[in-house]
């Protein structure tokens, strides 16, 4: 049996910002899904399935909000889906769209994922404690801080790597029109001269919490050929996860993530990542992920990763561009931040990634995870379609 | 046909493979389950379903589950389920914040893309933590409903009026809806409400209490197969021969609460209406929606009389929010499993006043 080839026809997303006073939850999707359609030059008319993600329902106290959503959506009297993978729901979501289409259930499909977090607060909605389980008060810093310090001590990194991630990303978020923070006098001292929130990870090299949206029209062979603009194409897309906590647990570089690059490199025909995709967007909250996930993905032997950082690899320039859209540490509305990735890695294989445009970029990778390194999802796009 | 436009119709090409539910559990419905997690619950339902194909837990290619966070009061309170699990080494595994009817779908979905051969779909809720009827106004829009906090059984008391005001039904018949139900749940051992329950008083009129579907905790869980798999996993596999989900209007002010649409749609791209079925398990938490949904699905007329309405008690026996949509799915199975029905529908609702609903085509091959 063979899947039908799936397209993303149709991208949009909402200028991020801290808090959207101007336009509520529903407003504030509507935006991002009237500009995917724009993009793919179809109307609500075209999409025969919605399925929607974002992450805790507590970040906006809305319990399964996209009941709410039906009618800002264009979804009524169509299939509506929820997703809810924790931090790498915004790939998963995109995933569960894909599949509709690959399954030919249906042909066109709208997937978005969004956040307000202006709505409440995310720190505390991460922090609801119930009895007999630890209650992570720290929010997400707190956790990962000591994994970070792990992957230091383990690949013998010097305490500088965390600061030139930050500031590289926050230098291509100027070129996003998009992003969230636009820090135009930002230089690699201030970086590392800003306050240490969870050592070693300072406040520089911390995402934001932003509202934002996220949505991408798929479609089949058929609406591909009718698209104004080149597709990208899916070459392969997987999930993993693992438990949160257990004895064996390897934190600084999860099973799950490689397990997960391993099905969709395997899917897509790659057999060296590094030399083989030409963009990768990360899902990077906490600046020495970066590194971290350049292993975990197959970009670097074990305890190589911080080397590509140090030697300007992951630039935008350079041979491996990491996040040149910004990424996490300059837009970070939860639910949508795991698709920013998806789709700005289809943005780049379209040609249409703008001032932040990769010269060439024919196939990249969209990652995204959640949890407590818990969740991992992933995609390949490509300028070309698939092999048949 | 009823209802708005779908936009373009149907697959682009090639049929869709066979798939089917091969094993079906659930726990014993209670009203308070203080003594036990989530994970606790889930467990035993977990072991139980796959002990009835023989496969583990690493066995299977894909993994959904549908759940709550609001009513554990925690954000990513799924999270932990998925340690019961045991998803070591890793697995392939999704959420759905929906019924697990839903996660069912999209689990269904993947087995039909032919990227996995089995599927684990459980779902779980616990609604004893805190009062689920203010719980649930939560679901309602932010802005401008939530705020007056109308809860879940006063919105399906509007409902109810609205039948009883159009002349659809009046309130001897729900009554004989609960009577019904309950007396089937009799035999389900599972069940949370059974035998003889009185009306009762009005809860919101003109709905009693016995015209309300207890409050419990509870979890289910299926396995899903394809094609010889399922064929080798289970003695008569429950094929699903169609499976489509519909949402409508949330606003109650732009949607005849009398009808429900949304059925009907995901009915009839589903293939319901094309055989008669023998039976129909319909999620209907309060009776006046039995009403609602025995119109929309034509189960009324003198076609339907043979059909057996919730021979499992329905939700009016056991309604674990989160769960109760998946037991449909599970019960109409299982019934097809043990030569008790050829062709089932199994129905699933979401959202205030039958909102959402998901409709699905179950058949035993010929004996």
């Amino acid at each position: 049996m063979s899947k039908e080839p799936v397209a993303v026809t149709g991208i949009g997303q909402t200028h991020h910002v801290a808090a959207r006073r101007d336009v509520s939850i529903a407003g504030l999707v509507r935006e991002a899904a009237g500009r995917a359609l724009e993009d793919a030059q179809s109307t609500w008319a075209d999409i025969d399935a919605v399925v929607i993600g974002k992450a805790p329902d507590f970040f906006e106290g809305v319990m399964m909000p996209e009941l709410y959503l039906a009618d800002a959506l264009g979804a009524v009297g169509k299939p509506m889906l929820r997703v809810h993978t924790a931090g790498s729901v915004g790939g998963s979501t995109a995933l569960v769209a894909a599949n509709l289409v690959a399954a030919r259930v249906h042909r066109t499909v709208l997937t978005l994922a969004f956040e307000k977090q202006s709505e409440s607060n995310a720190m505390w909605g991460l922090s609801l404690p119930i009895p007999f389980q630890q209650p992570l008060l720290a929010g997400a810093g707190g956790f990962f801080a000591p994994h970070i310090r792990a992957y230091m001590r383990r690949a013998g990194a010097p305490d500088t790597i965390g600061s030139l991630v930050a500031y590289k990303d926050r230098r291509n978020a100027l070129k996003n029109p998009y992003a969230h923070l636009h820090e135009t006098g930002l230089t690699l001292e201030k970086v590392q001269s800003s306050p240490m929130l969870w050592d070693p990870v300072r406040y520089s090299e911390t995402c934001p919490s932003s509202d934002g949206a996220c949505a991408m029209i798929l479609t089949d062979r058929t609406g591909a050929a009718r698209a104004p603009h080149p597709p990208a194409w899916v070459h392969g897309g997987a999930m993993r996860s693992e438990p949160t906590l257990f004895a064996g647990k390897d934190f600084v570089s999860p099973q799950a993530g490689k397990d997960c690059a391993a099905d969709v490199y395997r899917q897509a025909g790659i057999t060296d990542p590094r030399r083989e995709i030409d963009a990768v967007e990360m899902y990077v909250p906490f600046s020495w992920y970066e590194p971290m996930w350049l292993e975990n993905l197959g970009f670097a032997e074990e305890g190589e990763g911080w080397k590509l950082t140090e030697s300007g690899v992951t630039e935008l320039d350079g041979d491996l561009p990491v996040n040149p859209s910004g990424g996490v540490l300059s837009t970070n509305p939860i639910g949508a931040s795991g698709m920013l990735r998806f789709a700005e890695a289809a943005l780049q294989v379209r040609g249409r990634a703008g001032a932040h445009q990769v010269d060439g970029a024919r196939r990249a990778l969209g990652h995204a995870y959640g949890g407590g390194a818990q969740f991992f999802s992933m995609w390949l796009v490509g300028a070309e379609p698939p092999a048949v | 046909m009823p209802g708005p436009s779908t936009g373009s119709t149907g697959p682009s090409t090639g049929p869709l493979r066979e798939v089917a539910i091969v094993a079906f559990g659930q726990s014993d419905h209670v009203r308070s389950s203080a003594e036990t997690s989530e994970v606790e619950m889930l467990m035993p339902v977990l072991h139980d379903v796959l002990s009835r194909t023989g496969l583990k837990a690493g066995d299977i290619d894909f993994t959904c589950s549908g759940s709550s966070d609001y009513l554990a009061g925690r954000a990513f309170s799924f999270t932990m389920a998925l340690d019961g699990v045991g998803a070591w080494p890793p697995i392939s595994e999704s959420h759905v914040e929906m019924d697990g009817a839903w996660a069912l779908y999209e689990a269904w979905v993947t087995l039909l893309t032919g990227e996995a051969e089995t599927a684990l779909v459980y779902a779980y809720g616990k609604s004893s933590p805190g009062d689920l009827r203010e719980v649930l106004t939560r679901q309602l829009d932010p802005y401008y409903l939530a705020p007056l906090w109308p809860d879940s059984v006063a919105l399906a008391a509007l409902q109810a009026q609205a039948l009883i005001d159009a002349g659809l039904t009046d309130e001897r018949a729900l009554a004989g809806i609960a009577t019904r139900s309950r007396t089937a749940a009799e035999v389900n051992p599972h069940a949370q409400l059974r035998g003889a329950v009185p009306a009762g008083d009005h809860l919101v009129a003109p709905l009693r209490t016995g015209d309300c579907p207890p409050i419990g905790d509870g979890a289910a869980a299926v396995v899903l197969a394809a094609g010889d798999t399922a064929r080798r996993l289970c003695d008569r596999p429950a094929w699903i021969r169609g499976l489509d989900h519909r949402i409508e209007a949330h606003a109650l002010g732009v949607r005849d609460l009398t009808d429900s649409p949304s059925t009907r749609l995901a009915a009839e791209r589903a293939g319901y209406f094309a055989r008669p079925v023998d039976t129909a398990e319909l999620h209907a938490p309060f009776t006046s929606q039995e009403v609602v949904l025995r119109r929309a699905l034509a189960l009324d007329g003198p076609d339907a009389a043979g059909v057996r309405i919730n021979p499992s008690g329905g939700a009016l026996a056991a309604n674990p929010v989160m769960a109760a949509g998946l037991i449909r799915l599970g019960e109409a199975a299982a019934r097809i499993q043990r030569g008790e029905s050829d062709r089932a529908l199994a129905h699933a609702t979401s959202g205030p006043c039958l909102q959402q609903n998901l409709v699905a085509v179950l058949e035993g091959e010929a004996r």
